[in-house]
């Protein structure tokens, strides 16, 4: 496992981390979980194993108690490797954005994003002067063949197997050639030192939010990026941007399954791709993006109305300072 | 006819005057500001640059470029002039020897200082990815620095055998390390054999690292999408840069050297007068590969390159681009055609010139593209729509220009910038040597 170089901090994906070690070890675990799956297994074979418990101590096991497990979701998992056979998508249909800036507060939030550039940006745009204006949220693209992978000297940027290209911020050097890279510029970095309040969740109920809770705490002289949310991911639950947006606009789900949704419908990918006609963000790079896009037709709302709230110079709140 | 006693007490190192002591502490203070303002950036992390989120990499990286270009004239010079056995390199080959070994030594320190995390240098070969052209860079780098270093070391031994001999009685401490450094070298037959066996080794070993070495650094650029940077042209377009700013630098390093140490015998107005060809030939080469860069793209610009070349030529750049193109480039070449332009003082505002537009050239090459991504700059303070660096960069960048300075007129004054054996040998005095040293 990845998770053997060091640090806690590592665990940034996974609370339940210690358990899944002590799984993933031999690829078994206590077969408390799954005696209604061995029902009528016999009453013990007589022979024993001996196993680890998470604090350590060693005990003595009935082999019968014993069963193999697969990993699953929202258990343990390489954080390398990623989720094993997912492969994330997002689709985000320019016809019902309005600029409402939820996706991006909420991100902003969730990800103690303290910075001058927010990781999920609008952008206000206009191809050539007699095409329509249209607002265009963007996260990372999450792309199949990422640049920014490819030209990373140290691997701390990497592409997962279920989709999500994400960093290593304890391994990165800082010399910000995944910037140059990412034709979609939406990498960030940490200039100076992030300034983040780490507080430790001590009380275990996980309702406080910290860096760790939402990923990793940013780091001086380090990238950031949009991660796809692979904390909300492994539970099983959507991305904050997804679930923020009042609009629906942003749809999240399973290549392989062939599903998204936005939290109000789900839908089948394909189907939405070949209806709405789909399509990637500067797709002749071929840097196979794993986001979507509608086209901004039939619209319910003005393209002005989101006037309201573009902000050409501020992406990320400050706090008002007394 | 020169003696060779004459030679010796000519070519041999010697004490800086009043003005070399004022220009070493310049040197010093200079370097002493940057290192403040380094340890001011370590502590503070990059904020104190201008550098941001879009204008991503600025002047340390511009500058680590043209440390690169420039250290490509010892490839050069030998190239051109130690293969092709031409009989006017002789003044001329160890100084460029010594800007090479200088320059890229500094190109190895510059890229550190860019790099936001130094404290995890050692990931580079821990974690080192072989796709990755940075790693690239992390090994041909070294590589060069020690090729550079034993081109200089080695066509050296018999200067060092002679100055041990020179000093033993003035200066015994002296004389001592040069005896250690000249390896026993007594010139004999096997001697020899070995030493221009080896040269020519190292000579075809730097020519090769050196054009891998400004094709990595090219490719640092153009494996990425930007406009302006992916290019096809790259490579050529970048060897022919260094090959500009190197004999630039050579020109200007040689004119103060001659100057300050008297040398006026032993490189002359003829050497000049060839440097000024060499010169005006590099210039040409870039010159085309400049049109094929800038202006046969605008044909067929797409958007983003027609924006691009845009700023470049009537944009906020202009300036900047014309004084790079005409001042750096074409005013060389015109006044280097002429025979009164390739005299010495000319020859030495020619080649400030275009060691200046070569520094600034990098930074055009860098910074514009940077600023014009495929999509808008938006959501960001208006500050980070331009660069300009801040004084920590300038601070940091004056002071590596300061070190390679220094590095180079330390080795100046410690050894004899102009080889005293080879001089003495093609003045027919060597004959001389062998019975004065029996
Ligand atoms: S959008 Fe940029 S940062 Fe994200 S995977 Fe693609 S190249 Fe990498
Ligand atoms: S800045 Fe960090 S993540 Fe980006 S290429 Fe450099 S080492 Fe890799
Ligand atoms: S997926 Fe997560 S990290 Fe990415 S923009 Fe949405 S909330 Fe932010």
């Amino acid at each position: 496992m990845e998770n053997n170089s060091k640090k806690s901090r590592r665990k940034f994906l996974d609370k339940g981390l210690k358990i899944g070690i002590a799984s993933a070890i031999g690829g078994v675990a206590l077969s408390k979980l799954s005696t209604s799956l061995k029902a009528n297994a016999e009453e013990g074979s007589g022979e024993t194993m001996e196993l680890m418990t998470t604090d350590g101590t060693i005990i003595q096991v009935d082999s019968s108690e014993v069963v193999e497990m697969g990993h699953r979701h929202g258990m343990d998992y390489n954080v390398r490797e990623g989720i094993p056979n997912r492969k994330f998508v997002m689709v985000v249909d320019l016809a019902k954005c309005k600029n409402a800036l939820k996706c991006q507060s909420a991100c902003n939030k969730a990800h103690y994003i303290t910075g001058d550039n927010a990781w999920m940006k609008v952008y206000k745009m206009q191809e050539s002067e007699d095409t329509a204006p249209y607002w265009m949220p963007t996260t990372c693209q999450h792309c199949d063949k990422p640049a920014c992978v490819t030209v990373c000297p140290v691997d701390a940027t990497f592409k997962r197997k279920d989709g999500l290209v994400l960093i290593d911020n304890d391994r990165c050097i800082g010399c910000r050639f995944c910037m140059a890279a990412c034709p979609y510029s939406t990498r960030v970095f940490n200039w100076g030192d992030p300034g983040q309040e780490v507080t430790l969740n001590l009380d275990m109920t996980g309702v406080e939010p910290t860096p760790e809770y939402a990923g990793m705490p940013s780091l001086k002289g380090t990238v950031d990026k949009c991660d796809f949310c692979p904390h909300m991911v492994k539970e099983g639950e959507l991305p904050h941007c997804v679930t923020a947006c009042p609009n629906g606009v942003f749809y999240f789900g399973d290549k392989y399954e062939d599903t998204v949704t936005n939290g109000e419908e789900t839908v089948r990918l394909s189907k939405l791709l070949e209806e709405k006609a789909g399509y990637r963000l500067l797709e002749s790079l071929g840097t196979e993006p794993s986001v979507y896009y509608l086209p901004p037709v039939d619209r319910l709302v003005d393209f002005e109305d989101g006037m309201e709230h573009f902000t050409e110079f501020q992406s990320v709140e400050k706090p008002v300072k007394e | 006819m020169k003696n060779h006693d004459v030679i010796v007490q000519d070519l041999a190192p010697r004490k800086f005057g009043r003005l070399g002591a004022v220009w070493i502490g310049l040197l010093l203070l200079l370097i002493i500001i940057g290192i403040i303002a380094y340890v001011d950036q370590l502590v503070k992390g990059q904020v104190v640059t201008n550098m941001r989120d879009y204008a991503l990499w600025g002047i340390y990286i511009s500058n680590f470029v043209f440390f690169v270009a420039t250290s490509f004239v010892g490839s050069v010079t030998v190239a051109i002039l130690r293969l092709t056995n031409n009989a006017w390199r002789t003044p001329l080959v160890r100084i460029a020897e010594i800007i090479t070994v200088a320059c890229i030594a500094m190109a190895g320190i510059t890229i550190m200082i860019d790099m936001a995390r130094p404290d995890r240098l050692l990931n580079l070969f821990i974690h080192a990815r072989l796709q990755s052209p940075i790693t690239w860079d992390v090994i041909i780098i070294p590589t060069f620095l020690v090729i550079s270093l034993l081109l200089l070391y080695f066509p050296l031994l018999p200067d060092f055998a002679i100055l041990q001999k020179y000093y033993s009685k003035t200066k015994p401490k002296l004389s001592k390390w040069y005896g250690k450094l000249s390896l026993k070298w007594t010139g004999n037959a096997a001697q020899k054999e070995i030493q221009t066996k080896s040269i020519r080794v190292i000579a075809v070993l730097i020519i090769l690292a050196g054009i891998l070495l400004q094709t990595i650094d090219a490719w640092l650029f153009s494996t990425t999408y930007r406009t302006g940077w992916d290019s096809t042209n790259f490579a050529p377009y970048f060897i022919s840069g260094a090959f500009v700013a190197g004999v630039g630098a050579l020109v200007t390093v040689i004119y103060v050297v001659r100057r300050a140490r008297k040398l006026e015998a032993y490189i002359t107005e003829y050497h000049f007068d060839k440097m000024g060809k060499l010169l005006a030939l590099a210039c040409l080469i870039y010159l085309y590969f400049n049109i094929n860069e800038y202006l046969i793209p605008a044909f067929t610009a797409k958007k983003g390159e027609e924006v691009h070349l845009a700023t470049l030529f009537t944009g906020h750049y202009a300036p900047l681009f014309w004084f790079v193109t005409i001042a750096g480039l074409v005013l060389p070449i015109i006044v280097l055609l002429f025979k009164k332009g390739r005299k010495p003082l000319p020859m030495f505002f020619i080649g400030m010139i275009v060691v200046i537009a070569s520094w600034w050239k990098r930074y055009i090459i860098i910074t514009p593209t940077l600023l014009e991504p495929f999509l808008p700059i938006q959501g960001v303070p208006e500050s980070w729509h331009s660069y300009f660096p801040s004084m920590h960069e300038w601070a940091i960048t004056v002071a590596t220009l300061a070190m390679a300075l220094l590095i180079i007129t330390l080795l100046v004054r410690y050894l004899p910038a102009v080889p005293i054996q080879r001089t003495a040998d093609e003045q027919n005095l060597s004959a001389t040597l062998q019975s004065s040293e029996s």
